[in-house]
């Protein structure tokens, strides 16, 4: 474990900003409309770490597993156990997004379960968010706002895509019937907001807590 | 707007995603300083330009960040192939022309 | 005014829904359900414009796309002005303004029009280039007058009022069209399940089934056309789009589609509404159900207004209840065109006669005139117009088809209205917009779509299939081969029964033949929008433009947003026959997208405004505004520029924050340069082959800084990379190099040295980065963290983990001033927390917040490049005199290591980087100024390099620049000039590019 640098990045207690701390969705939250086609939420403050390794080796697979509980997702999917989840990126690159506070922990799980390989966990914490988006009309405003297909046929639950959004860069997860993740960098994060509020105005947008 | 198959994600996505980055299968020397000027100006100037079949180095950008390899007709934009790194193109200009006088009749 | 052409019954429009509106000032009244050209013919206006070069006056040709004279200037305020409507496809609604584009100073009274009656040999083709070329000096007169008379629209002066929006839609099969074909297409596909987009282009799916006379299973036409629609309304995998043109079909079935989503509710869009959205549509399967468009005949002063297309007038009278005229006559070479005589004769109107250029026609439309007392000339034709803003008479000759020449005097008839029809014109535009070339089918005397590489299918009359019932049957077969292609099962459906009768086959007249040659002959109009006539042509080649493409450019013929939808083909003929060769062998010039005018409106969508481009902010962005920074972009970052107070400039504020950097402390968010992660066994090895520096004896705890070039030898990026342990390293780049490096890591590592066991991920974002820069740095470090900051402890290019801020943080003491500096990293979220708190200890320590122009400048006063202004892809670590960064003994040969030892590199007479400083302090060099040896030379003056960086330095009271200069390094204590374009010369001696602190003591301490 020597061989990496790894340490806890996170203060105890102190003040946060997510992302999407200056939209003030917490203040948008209390006026929400009932009504609304789409509605979004910022699941911030999340752990997220990348994790990268050889997909063919039983190995990493099994230690994988051991330290999450999860099987190594295939191309284009997502797993999930509670409030973790494991999406593939690419053939040698993971997404684990995990408990706030708890990835300095996992990590040190997951290094541990995976000794010996070669091997790399990134913690991206403060990089990115998550934005949650439900509702019916959330397809129709991500075929707005993305080139690829959002149709169930193609776009089923549980799947997850990079593509391009608007004129950025980021991850689509659908994780149920009408709900939808964004993974959305931080340096991003305010264009992409400025955005799903124009792109969702016609079937109205309401801000959850 | 080309429709390009990822290799790798195993589907069909938009060219927006992707990022060109050359013509194909043009190895490294293994020793650059055994390398004549001309040898090595050879290597890291001078491309091909087909009118037809190209091998091309594309990377899946806003996907999953893997570089993959095109097999693209110049002229219609055709995608013929794509394969991944190491691999080698199944569709030529060879193959494409042995094919063609195979149809027209024509045995070796 | 009353609508005068108005029929008091029939038509799809509301008779209880009447709309006014106005036209060139005047004010009219229309119906619901009517288009602008419809409500315009009803109350009798004839002339909607002056032609493009001859001014002479045009009135409405067509009913749809193909409508050549009718563009329009539409809106009622300059923000809600847009040119280049089509009468003919835009609905009428209540308040409606337009105007006409081309008559200047007015349509009816036109003082241009005497060119249009005397100016025929004045403006032959290439008239441009002949006539207004010489004297060249007076181009600019000419040009602004014949712009004025051309008049092609304008664009408005105020911001539009409306939004626009892009949906990316995903298809098993696009229906292009929404008549006969296309609807028969869309239905086979939809009811195999398949996700299906139908689009068309007018008010209303059914194209000519609204109109036409002919039935389906006894009943109007249009009847079977609402049943199928009410079908596919109901499918859930089925999109229709009306009001939307299929403009472009681009590679590997992309294609994209304007829909008018509210432009026929008036000339804003209800409040929330999107007005017009752009579909980029990926579809598995396309069907062409694009029709075909009626041909005119080109015959002596065929742009009369009166002068109109068959097909058109039955449009206008059975669709819209309106009759463009009393008195009728047509010329025809085929059946079809008899479909206008009998609609006409059922709307109460006068038939004077039909030219039939066929000797002895005998179908059953033509005999069902001769029924009803029609008088049929045959082997006839019009051949001259008579009226000038109106016809009042029609020419009919005998012709002789064979020799193309009159065969008899002929007689003058009185009528008010002369329609044509030389045979219909498949759409081919769509289909050939990749470069398919059209095929000529002799039977149809038409080209139809050729051989795609696309996977698409033509159904209906754009595969030159005009009868209704094979039409239907075409585009049902064609829907359900698409659907069954993309993976869906065929679903058999019966068609509605069409009426049986008999039908001749046309013959193939183009140009009516004249008494007179065509030189000689009054205008006979090919092309009406841009004002090319059969003369123009033929002059064409005989002056030797004898390619289609070269015809077409000599003469404008289908040019603008007309692109030869009624004129192409008659102009091949000409061409052809003029060339003494077959049309087919004159061939089709390329079609390219849009087929329509596109707004520029739902060209950019919602990418305008504050949503033009991307933009990336730090964490800090909150503060930088509050505190009133200026910022400047970064590729798509926006950094704080300078942090000005009350009253200052650029100028003063840098100076002020420069000083206080050198004097005291600064602050800079520099989040922004791109920072990767690399772990693995490997991470070592990579990097020695990727920068030109050795990286092998780096310790844990240390930081280096590196350049890497690519394979030529030139440098493409710098930054500093940190060994965090062993297997583990962060590099920095350069601001906007960073996703570019990552790119480059990944080709190398992917393609190149998979071997190599080693990961990249980009940590850019996860991390902010504050720099802590000056004399008193440490002080004020020293106050917020439990870092021991000893310089002994804490040495320059080493770092340390601790809190700062009590957060925990990664500190770099490294720096790009030159004065004693840390690099403050933390986790995003907490970092605007620990900016405050160090931005709150800094007060009694002077602590100024600095942006990038400072930081610019603080780094010039030490020589440090910044890549992309002082390099320019041509630059190696030795031109910038960077030797010192080039391991020269490494055992791998690194990546531009072998080029830049190639000949070239190793000339000493290379443009080379070094100081200037200018000998009079107080002058600036402009950046890129172009340097010069001897400012005494004549022009052209021998060019030794240029300014890559310069300002005025308050730490050193004197204006300094870096340059790149041939054989500079040896020239120390030179001089080199910059002729200005003013004609000032700046000299400025050639130095070291170190002008501050040539020892470094000052960041060592």
């Amino acid at each position: 474990m020597s061989n990496v640098n790894v340490y806890q990045q996170r203060p105890d207690a102190g003040h946060a900003e997510s992302p999407l701390f200056h939209a003030g969705l917490d203040e948008l939250a209390r006026k929400g409309k009932s009504s609304a086609g789409v509605r979004l939420r910022e699941k911030k403050l999340l752990g997220h770490l990348t994790l990268r390794g050889d997909a063919s080796d039983p190995d990493f697979a099994g230690g994988v597993h051991k330290a999450l509980g999860l099987e190594l997702p295939v191309a284009l999917t997502l797993v999930a156990n509670g409030a973790t989840s494991l999406q593939w990126l690419g053939p040698d690159e993971w997404l684990l997004i995990v408990p706030g506070g708890s990835e300095f922990a996992v990590e040190q799980k997951l290094r541990a379960a995976l000794d010996g390989q070669h091997i790399a966990v990134v913690n991206v914490s403060g990089g990115q968010t998550l934005v949650e988006l439900k509702g019916p009309k959330v397809r129709e405003m991500l075929m707005k706002s993305s080139i690829y297909d959002v149709h169930p046929s193609n776009f089923p639950v549980g799947k997850a895509v990079g593509t391009m959004f608007a004129k950025s860069q980021l991850v689509i997860r659908h994780t149920g019937e009408d709900t939808w993740e964004l993974v959305v960098r931080r340096s991003f994060a305010d264009y992409i907001w400025l955005w799903l509020q124009d792109a969702s105005a016609e079937y109205g947008l309401a801000i959850e807590a | 707007m080309l429709h390009i198959f990822c290799p790798h994600c195993g589907e069909l996505r938009s060219e927006e995603e992707f990022h060109a980055a050359g013509q194909a299968h043009i190895p490294r020397p293994l020793d650059p300083n055994a390398c004549t000027d001309e040898e090595w100006g050879e290597y890291i100037f001078f491309r091909d330009n087909p009118r037809g079949i190209h091998h091309e180095l594309w990377i899946h950008a806003a996907g999953c960040r893997q570089y993959f390899n095109v097999t693209r007709h110049t002229v219609t934009y055709e995608i013929l192939e794509t394969y991944k790194i190491g691999e080698k193109p199944g569709v030529t200009e060879a193959s494409l022309a042995a094919k063609k006088a195979v149809a027209q009749g024509v045995t070796a | 005014m009353s609508q005068i052409n108005r029929l008091s019954q029939g038509g799809r429009i509301d008779r209880s829904q009447p709309l006014s509106f106005s036209f060139n000032g005047q004010n009219y009244q229309g119906y619901a359900g009517d288009t602008l050209a419809a409500a315009l013919l009803a109350n009798g206006v004839d002339v909607v414009g002056r032609s493009f070069k001859y001014s002479r006056p045009r009135g409405i040709v067509a009913a749809g796309a193909e409508e050549p004279n009718a563009v329009l200037q539409i809106g009622s305020t300059e923000a809600a002005q847009i040119p280049n409507v089509r009468a003919t496809q835009q609905a009428l609604y209540a308040g409606l303004v337009a105007s006409s584009v081309n008559g200047w100073p007015s349509v009816n009274t036109d003082l241009m029009g005497i060119l249009g009656k005397v100016g025929g040999g004045m403006m032959p083709p290439g008239f441009y280039y002949k006539t207004f070329m010489y004297p060249q000096n007076l181009w600019l007169t000419y040009e602004k007058y014949i712009r004025k008379a051309a008049g092609l629209g304008r664009a408005p002066k105020e911001n539009d009022p409306d939004s626009y929006d892009y949906m990316n839609q995903h298809c098993d099969v696009l229906v292009v069209g929404g008549g006969a074909a296309g609807l028969a297409a869309a239905l086979a596909a939809g009811r195999s399940g398949a996700r299906v987009i139908l689009a068309d282009e007018q008010e209303e799916f059914g194209g000519s089934l609204l109109s036409t006379r002919e039935t389906l299973d006894g009943k109007p036409a249009s009847d079977w056309a609402a049943k199928a629609i009410a079908e596919l309304e109901k499918m859930t995998e089925v999109t229709l789009l009306p009001r939307a043109t299929v403009n472009g079909y681009h590679d590997h079935n992309f294609l994209t589609i304007h829909q008018r989503l509210t432009d026929h509710l008036g000339e804003v869009a209800p409040m929330g509404q999107v007005r017009q959205r752009m579909h980029r549509v990926r579809a598995k399967r396309v069907v062409l159900a694009t029709g075909a468009h009626e041909r005119p005949l080109v015959y002596a002063n065929n742009d009369v207004p009166g002068n109109m297309l068959a097909d058109a007038v039955s449009t206008y009278v059975r669709r819209y209840g309106v009759a463009p005229g009393r008195q009728l006559v047509l010329s025809t070479t085929n059946d079809y065109a008899y479909r206008v005589v009998l609609d006409w004769l059922d709307a109460g109107q006068q038939v004077v006669a039909v030219a039939d250029a066929r000797s002895n026609p005998r179908g059953a439309w033509v005999e069902e005139a001769r029924k009803r007392g029609v008088r049929i000339l045959t082997g006839s034709a019009v051949v001259e117009a008579r009226g000038s803003k109106r016809v009042n008479a029609a020419r009919i000759c005998a012709i002789d088809l064979k020799n193309h020449t009159v065969a008899s005097p002929g007689e003058v008839l009185d009528c008010d209205l002369i329609v044509s029809s030389g045979g219909y014109s498949p759409v081919v535009h769509l289909a050939s917009h990749l470069g398919g070339k059209p095929t000529w089918q002799e039977d149809i005397l038409a080209f139809v779509p050729g051989e795609g590489l696309q996977k698409r299918l033509c159904a209906g009359a754009v595969n030159g299939i005009f009868a209704l019932g094979a039409s239907l049957a075409d585009g049902f077969e064609a829907g359900a081969t698409a659907a069954a292609e993309a993976g869906f099962k065929q679903v058999a459906g019966s068609l509605p029964k069409v009426e049986k009768r008999h039908e001749e086959p046309a013959v193939a007249l183009f140009q009516v033949p004249h008494d007179k040659s065509t030189a000689r002959a009054p205008k006979q109009f090919v092309d009406l929008q841009n004002d090319v006539t059969a003369a123009g042509i033929e002059l064409a080649t005989r002056e030797g433009f004898e390619s289609v493409e070269h015809v077409k450019r000599y003469t404008a013929l289908g040019f603008g947003t007309d692109q030869g939808k009624l004129g192409n083909i008659n102009g091949l003929a000409i061409a052809a026959r003029s060339l003494g060769i077959s049309i087919p062998e004159m061939g089709t010039t390329m079609f390219r997208p849009n087929y329509t005018p596109v707004t520029f409106g739902a060209l950019a969508g919602r990418n305008c405004g504050p949503l033009f481009e991307a933009k990336r902010y730090t964490a800090m962005q909150a503060w930088h505004l509050q505190n009133g920074a200026e910022f400047e972009d970064v590729g798509q970052w926006k950094r704080p520029w300078y942090f000005p107070k009350a009253g200052e400039d650029l100028h003063a504020a840098v100076a002020r924050e420069c000083l206080a950097v050198r004097n005291a402390v600064g602050i800079l968010d520099a989040s922004t340069l791109g920072k990767i992660d690399i772990q693995g066994p490997d991470a070592r090895e990579f990097l020695n082959r990727v920068y030109t520096n050795a990286w092998t004896k780096l310790d844990v705890g240390k930081a280096r800084y590196g350049l890497m070039c690519k394979e030529d030898g030139m440098v493409f990026d710098d930054g500093v990379t940190a060994c965090l342990a062993d297997n583990h390293f962060l590099m920095t780049t350069t601001t906007g190099g960073a996703a570019r490096v990552l790119e480059w890591l990944e080709i190398y590592h992917q393609t190149e040295w998979p071997e190599l066991k080693v990961y990249f991920t980009s940590v850019t974002d996860h991390w902010a980065t504050m720099t802590l820069s000056g004399p008193n740095s440490r002080k004020l470090l020293a106050e917020v963290t439990d870092i021991d900051l000893d310089k002994d402890a804490f040495p320059f290019m080493t770092w340390k983990e601790g809190k700062v801020g009590g957060v925990p943080a990664r500190v770099f003491r490294i720096s790009f001033t030159g004065e004693l500096s840390y690099e403050v990293n933390i986790q995003a979220d907490y970092a605007l927390a620990v900016w405050e708190k160090i931005i709150a200890a800094g007060k009694k320590h002077g602590l100024t917040p600095y942006g990038t122009e400072t930081m610019h400048v603080l780094r010039a006063e030490k020589g440090f490049i910044i890549v992309g202004q002082d390099t320019d892809g041509s630059v190696t670590p030795d031109d910038l005199g960077m030797g010192w960064c080039v391991g020269r003994s490494k055992p791998f040969s690194w990546i531009g290591w072998r080029g830049m030892n190639r000949e070239d590199c190793l000339k000493e007479n290379r443009k080379q980087l070094v100081g200037l400083k200018p000998v009079d302090p107080n002058k600036v060099l402009p950046e890129g100024a172009q340097l010069v040896f001897d400012p005494k030379q004549s022009i052209p003056m021998t060019m030794v390099g240029h300014v890559t960086s310069s300002y005025m330095s308050s730490a050193l009271n004197y204006s300094l620049a870096m340059a790149l200069v041939k054989g500079g390094l040896k020239r120390i204590g030179e001089r080199v000039f910059a002729p200005l374009v003013d004609g000032s010369v700046i000299e400025a001696e050639i130095v070291s590019p170190v002008f501050y602190d040539p020892k470094g003591d000052r960041q060592n301490v």
